[in-house]
This record gives C-alpha cells, structure tokens and sequence, in this order.
C-alpha cells in the first residue's frame, strides 16, 4: 500500500512499482515517480516543516518549484546531505532519506514555535530596532545568538564527494519550459531546422497538461498530445531536450545558466556520473514559457498545514493519484480552483464548500458545482481557519461581515489568480508593463532577443497559448536566416473546460488594516500583511525599501506566490496604485543552485592550475619544502637531517657565499622581443636606456607606469641587435607582457618589433657562488667563461650537456653568478649533471628562502616587498637606473610630479637592531619616538626582515621617511610588548664595493 | 672542455593516459614549435619560404601535404601571428633564416606541449571548459584558436572530424591534462 | 557574460577570452615629459566613467591578442560596435546608425 490517501485509478503512477523512503527517521511506501511532497500526502502527513520566524507548522503549498513551505535535508549517506530542498521537487527512490528542518526536538513538538506566542515582538523591522543598544553588544551577544538561531537546515559536515560537470553550448534558439507553450514552440523552430534546446525544471515535459485532465487537442487528451510533441523532439538530431534542468539565470546578451539534476532522483547514480550540469547556453533567439505561478489568498491564519493551492491539489490527485485529505474545503477567487473540486469530487473526496469571494462567477461553473451537489458560497471569504498541526475548520463569513458559519475541513484548496513568472524575463533587464485590464505585470518589452509566449506571457486560452508559441517560433527562425520557413499547423480543436479568469490580489476580507491577525504574505520568510502595513506607517515609500524592511520576497523562493500581494498591500497603505509603487527586481538564480555546480570542474585538484618547474622532481629529490608562489611551486628550502627552517636556510645562505648554491630561478618571466626596433622599444617601456647596451651584455631594468610608481624590474640580455631577452619577476610575467603589448600596439604600432612569451621555453638554473664557474666550466661548450671574455652582466649562447643553451652571468645574490637557460624538457637532465658537479665542491640546493636573505644582504630590491605601488626608483634608491638623457618612457612625465619629487619622501634604507639577535617584524611601523602619545607619528615601516647568517646580525630593509637623510639615527619600531631600538644604516650589508660580482 | 653528458629530455605528461565513453587522451609527441610575427605584405613570401601557406583568414589552418604525412602546419592565431608546427628536430627557423622580410621567429618547442583527443565525444569533453562555439559549421575540421580552457590558456585544433589537437604551456599540461580527464567522465 | 564581437577575429567570443583595458581614446601626449601639471591630471586620472554610451577598451588577451576599442551602453551593457584600435572614434551619427541596426537584426 503507497499511502491511505492514494485513489485507485487515478494518476499516472503504477501501483506495483512501490518504493521505501522514510522522512524524520519513519519509513513509508511510495510510488516510483512520486516527489516526496506527493509520497508523504499519499501517506497522510501534511505537516513538513516549521517555519523560519515563528516556528509555525507548515505543510506542502504547492506541487512545483515555487513552494515556500516544504523544505527538508537529503541524506544520501553521511557525505552527500543537502538541506533546503523542496520537497515538491524532489523525486524519491527505494531508500530515499528526508529530514524536516528548523524545529527542535521534533516537527510536532518544537520548543521554537515560543516565537509565535512572542511574535507581537518579531514585527517588521524587530531586529533593527531592538538590537540597537549597547553597541558593543551586537558583536558580542545579539549577532551570534542570532546566527545560531537564524539559518535554514544544517550545511554537510563532510567534503562533497560528487562531481560536478559543466558545458558550454551554443544554440539558435533555447526554449524555456516544456509546458504547452514550450513544446509547441520548441517543435515549430525544430522544424524549421535551427538547433533547439529545451529544458523543463520537472522531472516531465507537459507543464499544466500533466494534470488538467479537461483539455483535450485534436482527439487526444492533453498528456497525450504533449507525450506525442516531446516524442517528435527527441526523434530530431537538432534537439536537446533537457528534463529535470533549471533555467536559473538570464544574463547578458542573451546567456541562459541551466542546472541539469542528473543523479538526484536515483537510487544508485553511477559512480562516474556528475551530480549536477551547469549549462552556460548562448542563444540567439530565447523563447521564454514559465509559465504562470498560483497564488494563495490573503486571510487570518492561512498557512495551516493542509492549506494549499487549488493548482496543486488537482495535480496531486491527476497525476500521482493523491487526494490531499478526505474533506476538503475550496477558498478561490479565481475559476481554476472549480476544476479541482470537481476533479476531487468526481474521486469521491467530500468537499464541504466552496467559498468565492467574487459575487459574479461563471454561471457554467456553478451549474456544474450543482450538478455535483456542491454547495458554492459566492460572495463570501474564509476570515480564519482552525487546527494546530493541521487544519480542522474554516470559518466563513459573508464579505464585508464577521457573522460565520463553520465548516469542519482536513485540509483548504486556495487559489487568489495566476501570477505570470516574469523571473528570467526581469533577470534579462526587461522591465514588466502593468496591464490594469487583467491586473497582472507582462513581459511586453523586452530588451535582449527573446519572446515570452503562454501563461508567462499572460496567455490563458490554450488555443491561444500553442498559435502564439508557434508564430514566435516562425519568427524566431525567420530572423534567423531561415528563407522558406515550413508551415506549422496549429491544432484544429483545442478544447479545455475550465479557465484561469479571476483573481483576488492583496489581503483578503477579515484581514484588514484593523485586523491583528496573522495573514501571511510571504510564507518562508513569515511576512503578514501587517508588517507590511507597519512598513508603510513607519515610513517606506519605495517598494524596494519594504522589501527590505520586512524581508517579503527575500526568501530563497524570492517571493514567487507572495510578491503582488505584497506589493497591493503596500500599494494600498501609500494610496497608490500598483504601477506607481513598481514590482522589485527578480534576480538569478530562479531557485537555489548548488555551489558544486556553479564551481563544476574547478574544485580539488582543478580549483586552480598548480604549476610546476621543468626540474620540480629534482627539487623533490633533494628534499624541499615548497612554498606557493602565485600558482607555482617553488622550492623554498632544503633542510637536511635534523635540520629546521632556520638551520636550513643559515646553511644554506652561508653555503652560497662560502663556496656555490644551485637555484631553480624558471618560474620567472621571460619575453624575448624581437625586431629592429627592439631596443627603442625597450626604451620607451623601460625607465634606463637600452639602445646604448651591446649584444652579449645585460642589464637591471626598471618599469614604472605613467604614475612614476615601480611595477616590474627584472635583468634583460641583448642577444643580437635585433634580439633582447627580458625577464620579469614570477608574479610580475603575465602583467609585464600585457602593459608591454598595450604601448606596442596602441602608441607605438609603428615600431617593428615582436613580443613572444618565453618564460615557459627556458628551464632556468642559477649557481651563484664563487666556486660557481668550476662547477659549470666542464659541462659548457662553445662559450669562454673567464672574466675577461665574460664579465659580469653579460650573456653568451653555447651549448651545456649538448644542448642549446642562454647563458646569462648575473647575480641576485652578491656573488658571481651564473643562470643557466636551457630548453625546458632538458632542464632537469642538465641541473643534474650540474648537481653532480657542485657537490664536488660543497655547494648547496637553496629555495626562495635564502635567495630572500642572500638579496636582502645586497640591498637589492623585491617589487612588492619593498615597493607597494607608491614607490618610486627615487624612493628605492634606484636613481642611476631612470634615464636623464631619453626624451619620452613610460613614468617620465609621472616622476616629474610635485609630490614625487618633494622632499621627505619615504626612502629605502637598512636597519640594524641595538641588540643584534632581534629580527623585526615584517610589516612593522617604525618611529622617531615611542614616548610620544598614542596615535604616534609614523615614519615609515620595515619591508623586508631576516636573519642574516653571514652578517651574524640581523638586517633589514625599510621604507622611512627622509630615510637617507637619517643615517646613523636611532628609531624605533613599537611593538606589543616591547619597543626594539633601530639605528639607520645603509641597504647593502654585505660586499658593500661589489667585488665578489667578478669573481 | 669536450665532455660526453648528453641531456635528456623528460617530457611533462610522459606516461599518462585518459578517455572515457567514445574519447581517448594522450599526450601528443614532441615536436618543433615556433610563434611567427609576419606582416601583411610578407605573408606570402614567408609562407613560401616556410613550405606552407600563411592563412590569413582568422581561426584557420593550413597543412603541407596530407594529414598523415604529419607535414609542417600553420595555424592563424592573430592578424600577425602564427603557430608553425612541425616533426620534432625539424628546423623551422632554418627554413626563414635568409629571408629579408622583418620578422620574428621565436622558437617554442619546450614552452607548449599537447594533448590529443580522438572519438566521438572529444567535442562535448572541451565543451566542458571551453567558452567558444565548436559547433561544426563556426569551428569545422582546420579550425584553430587560442581561447579558454577551465582556467588555462589553450589553442584548440581541430584535425579531424572527430580529433582534436590542444596545445598549452608546459607548467599547464598537468592541469589541463587533468581537466580533460574528469570533464570525460559521465559525460 | 557578454559576448564581444573580435575585430581582428571577425566573429563574436565569450567575455572571458578578453581583458577589459579602460576608457578608450585617451591619447598618450607626444610631448608627454613636457605637459602641465593639469594636462598630466587628465592623462592620468580623469575619466568619463558616464551612464550611457561609453567608449572602452578590451584586449582579447586569450585570442588572437589584440587591443581593439569597443562602444558599450553601460546601462544595457548592448555593444554597439567594436572597432580595431587605431581607427577614428565613431561620430554620434554612426553610433544611432549602428544602434539602428542592432534593432532592426533583433526585430
């Protein structure tokens, strides 16, 4: 048995096919293809969840995506736990596991439904005001308790283990929603021959035909008919049809986000499966069909579990075969709601009656309502309803009076109209028109290529709704090139028994301004009309301050049943009209989306691209410990046996000077720049001068942008006269190529010159040391390597190990040097060989570590260490590398600036501590006296910091004020719990003439 | 000075393997790359040099000889750029060495790498990272660009009706290696 | 996303193969090291930055590379037309032109 209140021969479902779920830990029987909100209805339970504010027992609204109520957590297994999904959406499977959400210890019995009774506290605008004072006590007291409170279910506790997958696609014309109006016009434009995509967010396509049992097409039912269309789609190789996928968000230019469910509804998904697809379609053309969303009515207490839209009842019982109780109650103001008394009826529900708050309604409906004995009050409302966890009564009264009369109800069908889903229409940037005839907003002016056709498009007759999808089709495909567009036949007889005229927007009779009662507006978020009143009364004008000082509509289902009664309930208490207050912005995503699927690939291993060097194993091999540097990693240090951190790096720096140091330096940016204006390029990007640099020779180099400021330096080597190799810092290569590009080819497009990134052809390897030539020497060919042939800053092309080879003579350590480029699949064959030979003379391996200290030592700069965008080559001490003889450079109108050549600066300058053995604090504020009252004036702060091995103090590199100037001056750096004593020295503490450069 | 250690070469995805339903992945051989900058009024002549037609149509290609004699190919990437690829050891630069023309030849044959995709749903695994249309009448058998690839710079090719040859930087190749692999899964 | 037609491509890609690159048409002076101190100002700092029709830069920086100039509704994010850069800032008659245009393809 799949539930007490299953019908026999109604629906679609075959009664054989049961499945085994279980919600708050009971197990039930379903049906295959029941969503859990149809199971646990077939099974009796209407109460689902607690509300958000007030802990209020809630039950299943709706039969669609819309629903504000059922929200539970899916648990696969103690990873895969979702909260927040809709019970209405979610497809159950032998095996499926739900929980309700928000309520503590159980769904019947929930301590936090306290709220209610205090809820005359929790109006509009309560925590803005009540949480004002003391200040101090927000951080402290009101926000974490009321975090802990606030929140809808519980996140998983465990990583997700599911993939996620994504797909960018490419379609003439993408058709949102597979309803009537979807699948005709989805079928038109097929064959017309343009690629069409289809998505419906349902697990099936047929929108409203899934249950309105009285429409009939052409002899065939309306399933039938649609059964009949989706079957001619899949047939067509120009069709991919998309069940169970969202369209979540309409962005620019015609850009449609899909979430396609693809293993939520199965028992056992196949392990290679994703979870979930994000579709990221360009359409040419878009043809919106959402479809159009039922609204509750407005009445005291209307949110009682049992109470539930008119629409969504008849679909339970057409197409799962579920009454939704056994005597049941209809409060409409519109003429669907009929349809699905009659349904009920017809299935042997007694339905009590039927309240109409219209006083002219359809004669036809009323006749039929008699020919079923159905008593029909018209003219009258629903003021109240009775029942705790779910409801028991109704109480209706004549409109306009209070006298009642009682009707003992199990559950409430409502219905207030049909509110077309403008949701991607608004997220495309339209702006909805108001039409005053069928009080409804339209999609009638579109901004990017699409058409809205059906219920979204205010379209109620069938007949109707499939000609117009057809013609928008036609065209679609006709604007898209298609010359003899292929006749589409329309249905000859479309018949359909029952329509969607009427509706009742705003608060209803006997929920009145006067009236203290709670007639909720907005479900999820706990909104009645009242709040909205006090809004106004307090003094909110725009509709979209209401918005936010009452929070209706800003629940996750964005307020698809509640935004116009909101907005009439607002309108009123201004005194306006509809129009004139306006609808709120919808905006993306139409329901939730997953973090999985909006990071798709990109998460583990693919978050983000780790790069590695040519001679990575190496490194690996002789033990490093890596650091990350931007995406790479880069070798940091090279502790042997019991060493730490700081053992390594001392040796390691100590190593370098004492004999010679190996160095992986490739992750740094290299550009050759090709052409006979070459080095007049360079010039003009540079702040010194390269036209006067002979082939075979290098220099340091330095960018600033137009600004003055420092933003790359790097050695460039003049290969030929036509030929120059740069290099730039790791971090700085991408940005450096780009600026460079931008002046080559938007000022200078005149200069015959080329640039192409290198960065990744050159393995490169440094050995600096003063053993640094013995340990190369027998492994280069073709290139003389003494001094005299080869001095410093100077670069040769030979040969090492057989293979080609740029090889540079330059330090970035104070010691001759040389960095070796070769090939980047022979790198790693080349250091080896290298390696062998500098062990033979006690060099080391050293990482970025070292190379820090063994610069800072040198008084040589690291762009973003000591420089922070407001540092000039003035500021860092770098004077002799801006040109005074060019006439133009990048940055040579900047460094002319008043306030970059005044005096007082701050200028780089070395530190020492009093007592040696402190190092200072990277980042460290520095100033003239720590006895001076708090705030105190300060001067400048320490950049770069370590302890210096080979010195046998610490050193330092900051930026001071006036620094050069202070020479010799006693500072201070305040810290915590002390203050540290400074004296100004000069930046180079190590080899202060640079003789061991030549070796 | 003469000595007798001859450098290797390792290779950044030596060894690795991937597919999934109707997809293989394998890396592709080495071969000799170079980035060529030709203006318009050479693009003629340096084709001839080359052995192979310049094409100066944007997101197309062009083959010396056959597709099974691996023969020297350039693929447009710019208005002034091309991607010349050829066997490994062949020297592309000697070919333009006596040209006149000012041109830059910069040798790439270590900075990228590539990987090859073959079966039916090669398309759909770089539809999973790729932004651009591959639909078959905008990107047909020839077509090539330098574009996306999840988060790393990529050319694709197309070489085939259902090849694909992708070419990235060294230090991506194991992303993108690993990109290609999952995107294969479940498709 | 937007979807930016390439002019050196000749065909429209998705945005994230491009960089934007800021306002377009500010000319780097000739005699920049000899401009005053408010002529420098404007260089460096001043910018549109309307609401409307704005004049912008991409580079297709994951493409074939090039700087190209770009005219853009900011409000509607619409781009009108792209244009190699180089090439004369288009006259308010072209841009409705174009404008025009756009319609009439989109009707």
């Amino acid at each position: 048995m799949s539930g007490l209140y299953r019908i026999a021969g109604k629906g679609r479902l075959t009664p054989a096919k049961t499945v085994a779920f279980s919600f708050d830990g009971k197990s039930y029987t379903g049906l295959e293809g029941d969503t859990l909100a149809s199971a646990l209805l077939a099974n009796g339970v209407v109460l689902t969840a607690r509300s958000f504010k007030y802990h209020r027992p809630r039950g299943t609204m709706t039969e669609g995506s819309e629903e504000p109520n059922s929200m539970v957590g899916v648990r696969r297994d103690t990873a895969r736990q979702q909260p927040n999904v809709r019970a209405t959406m979610q497809e159950i499977y032998d095996g499926f596991q739900a929980v309700s959400q928000n309520r503590w210890p159980s769904l019947s019995f929930d301590i936090g439904s306290i709220n209610s009774l205090l809820s005359p506290l929790f109006v509009a605008g309560f925590y803005y005001k009540t949480f004002m004072w003391p200040r101090v006590a927000w951080e402290k007291i009101y926000e974490p308790k009321i975090r802990a409170a606030a929140g809808l279910g519980l996140s998983p506790t465990e990583q997700d283990p599911d993939h996620y997958a994504n797909k960018f696609a490419y379609a003439d014309v993408v058709v949102v929603g597979g309803g009537p109006a979807g699948l005709s016009a989805a079928l038109a434009a097929a064959k017309q021959g343009v690629s069409v995509v289809v998505c419906d967010e349902n697990a099936e396509f047929g929108g409203a035909l899934l249950y309105e049992n009285d429409v009939e097409i052409d002899g065939k039912s309306g399933y039938d008919w649609a059964k009949d269309i989706e079957a001619q789609l899949a047939a067509m190789d120009n069709v991919t049809i998309l069940p169970r996928t969202t369209a979540f968000g309409y962005y620019a230019h015609n850009m449609i986000g899909l979430c396609e469910r693809i293993t939520d509804h199965l028992a056992v998904p196949d392990a290679d499966s994703p979870r979930e697809r994000l579709w990221q379609i360009r359409a040419k053309k878009v043809i919106i069909a959402q479809g159009a969303i039922e609204r509750h009515l407005v009445f005291a207490n209307n949110d009682r579990p049992g109470i539930m839209m008119a629409s969504a009842a008849r679909s339970y019982l057409n197409k799962y075969g579920v009454a939704v109780g056994s005597k049941i109650g209809v409060y409409t103001a519109c003429d669907s709601a009929y349809a699905a008394a009659f349904d009920l009826k017809e299935a042997g529900v007694d339905i009590p009656v039927i309240v109409d708050s219209r006083t002219d309604v359809d004669p036809a409906l009323l006749e039929r309502a008699r020919e079923l004995g159905l008593t029909v009050q018209t003219g009258h409302s629903v003021i109240d309803t009775t029942g705790k966890l779910r409801i028991s009564g109704i109480k209706v009264a004549k409109n306009g009076q209070m006298a009642n009369t009682k009707y003992d109800v199990d559950a409430l069908l409502i219905s207030g109209g049909w509110t077309p889903s403008l949701h991607l229409y608004s997220q495309s940037r339209a702006k909805p028109v108001w039409d005053g005839d069928v009080k409804r907003f339209l999609p009638e002016n579109p901004v990017q290529d699409q058409v809205s056709v059906g219920a979204c498009a205010g379209t109620d007759d069938l007949s109707d709704v499939i000609s117009d999808a057809q013609s928008a089709a036609l065209a679609a495909a006709k604007s898209l090139g298609v010359k003899k567009p292929k006749k589409i036949s329309s249905p000859k007889k479309v018949t359909s028994h029952y329509g969607h005229a009427g509706d009742h927007i705003g608060s209803s009779h006997g929920a009145g301004a006067d009236d203290a009662v709670k007639a909720f507006v907005d479900y999820q978020h706990d909104v009645v009309a009242n709040d909205i009143r006090l809004a106004v009364r307090e003094g909110m004008r725009s509709i979209e301050h209401v918005k936010r000082f009452t929070t209706t509509g800003m629940a996750t289902d964005q307020g698809k049943t509640s935004n116009l009664h909101g907005l009439a309930i607002a309108a009123d208490g201004l005194g306006k009209e509809i129009p004139q207050v306006g609808l709120t912005t919808f905006r993306s995503p139409f329901t939730p989306v997953s973090f999985g699927t909006i990071v798709n690939h990109g998460a583990g291993d693919l978050f983000d691209p780790v790069r590695r060097t040519p001679m990575h194993d190496w490194a690996v091999a002789q033990g490093a410990v890596f650091e990350d540097v931007g995406q790479w990693k880069r070798g940091w240090y090279f502790p042997q046996a019991g060493e730490d951190m700081r053992a390594s790096v001392n040796r390691e720096c100590k190593t370098v000077r004492e004999s010679a140091g190996v160095f992986d330096a490739s992750t740094l940016g290299k550009i050759e720049v090709v052409g006979p204006d070459a080095a007049k390029f360079l010039d003009i990007i540079y702040t010194n001068a390269w036209s006067t640099l002979k082939v075979g020779r290098c220099r340091y180099g330095i960018m600033t942008h137009e600004d003055g400021f420092i933003f790359d330096d790097g050695v460039v080597g003049r290969l030929a006269e036509d030929r120059f190799h740069v290099t730039t810092t790791t971090g700085g290569a991408a940005g450096v190529l780009n600026h460079m590009e931008d002046y080559l080819q938007t000022e200078f497009p005149e200069l015959d010159v080329w640039l192409t990134s290198v960065s990744e052809q050159w393995g490169v390897i440094a050995v600096q040391g003063p053993k640094a030539r013995d340990i190369i020497a027998p492994l280069v060919e073709g290139i003389d390597l003494s001094t005299e042939s080869m001095p410093h800053m100077s670069v040769r092309e030979g040969t090492i190990c057989g293979v080609p080879t740029r090889l540079f003579r330059m330090s970035f350590t104070g010691e001759m040097g040389y960095e070796i480029n070769v090939p980047a699949d022979y790198a790693q064959s080349v250091l080896e060989a290298v390696w062998t030979n500098a062990q033979k003379y006690g060099a080391c391996a050293y990482g970025t570590e070292a190379m820090h200290v063994l610069r800072a030592e040198k008084g040589y700069i690291i762009v973003g260490q000591e420089t922070d965008g407001s540092i000039t080559p003035h500021d860092a001490g770098l004077s002799w590398a801006v040109s005074k003889k060019k006439t133009d450079f990048v940055g040579i109108r900047g460094l002319m600036r008043d306030d970059l050549i005044a005096e007082g600066r701050k200028q780089l300058v070395g530190l020492k501590t009093k007592d040696p053995k402190i190092v200072l604090e990277e980042g460290a504020q520095i100033v003239a006296d720590p006895n001076q009252p708090i705030p105190m004036k300060m001067l400048g702060h320490v950049t770069s910091s370590y302890w210096s091995e080979n010195c046998g103090h610490s050193i330092a590199l900051a930026i001071v004020e006036g620094g050069r100037s202070k020479m010799g001056d006693a500072l201070y750096v305040p810290m915590l719990d002390r203050t540290i004593e400074v004296e100004v020295v000069d930046t180079v503490f190590v080899d202060q003439d640079g003789g061991r450069l030549n070796g | 000075m003469a000595n007798s250690i001859q450098a290797l070469r390792n290779l950044p995805l030596d060894g690795r393997l991937a597919g999934g339903a109707g997809v293989s992945i394998t890396p592709a051989e080495p071969m000799s790359r170079v980035s060529l900058r030709v203006k318009d009024k050479d693009v003629k002549a340096i084709g001839k040099a080359l052995g192979v037609a310049l094409p100066s149509k944007p997101k197309t290609s062009n083959m010396s000889g056959d597709r099974a004699s691996a023969g020297r190919c350039a693929l447009w990437i710019g208005p002034d750029e091309w991607l010349v690829l050829d066997g490994e050891g062949a020297d592309i630069a000697g070919a333009l060495a006596k040209t006149k023309a000012v041109i830059s030849v910069v040798n790439i044959s270590h900075r990228n790498t590539a990987i090859l995709l073959e079966g039916q749903n090669a398309v759909d695994v770089l539809r999973a990272g790729c932004p651009q249309n591959l639909n078959d009448d905008v990107f047909p058998v020839g077509a090539c660009s330098r574009t996306i690839l999840g988060k790393a710079e990529v050319v694709i090719w197309r070489t085939d009706e259902q090849s694909y040859h992708v070419e990235c930087w060294r230090s991506f190749s194991d992303y993108v290696f690993k990109f290609i692999s999952q995107a294969a899964k479940g498709l | 996303m937007l979807y930016i037609r390439c002019p050196y491509c000749e065909e429209y890609r998705p945005e994230i193969e491009f960089r934007h690159a800021g306002e377009a048409h500010i000319e780097r002076p000739t005699n920049l090291a000899e401009i005053s101190a408010d002529d420098m100002e404007k260089f460096l700092f001043i910018r549109e930055n309307k609401r409307g029709i704005i004049f912008e830069r991409w580079r297709h920086i994951h493409g074939c590379g090039r700087f190209f100039n770009c005219v853009r509704d900011a409000v509607t994010d619409q781009i009108i037309m792209t244009y190699k850069s180089g090439e004369p800032k288009p006259s308010d008659a072209e841009i409705e032109k174009a404008i025009l245009a756009l319609k009439e393809e989109q009707a």
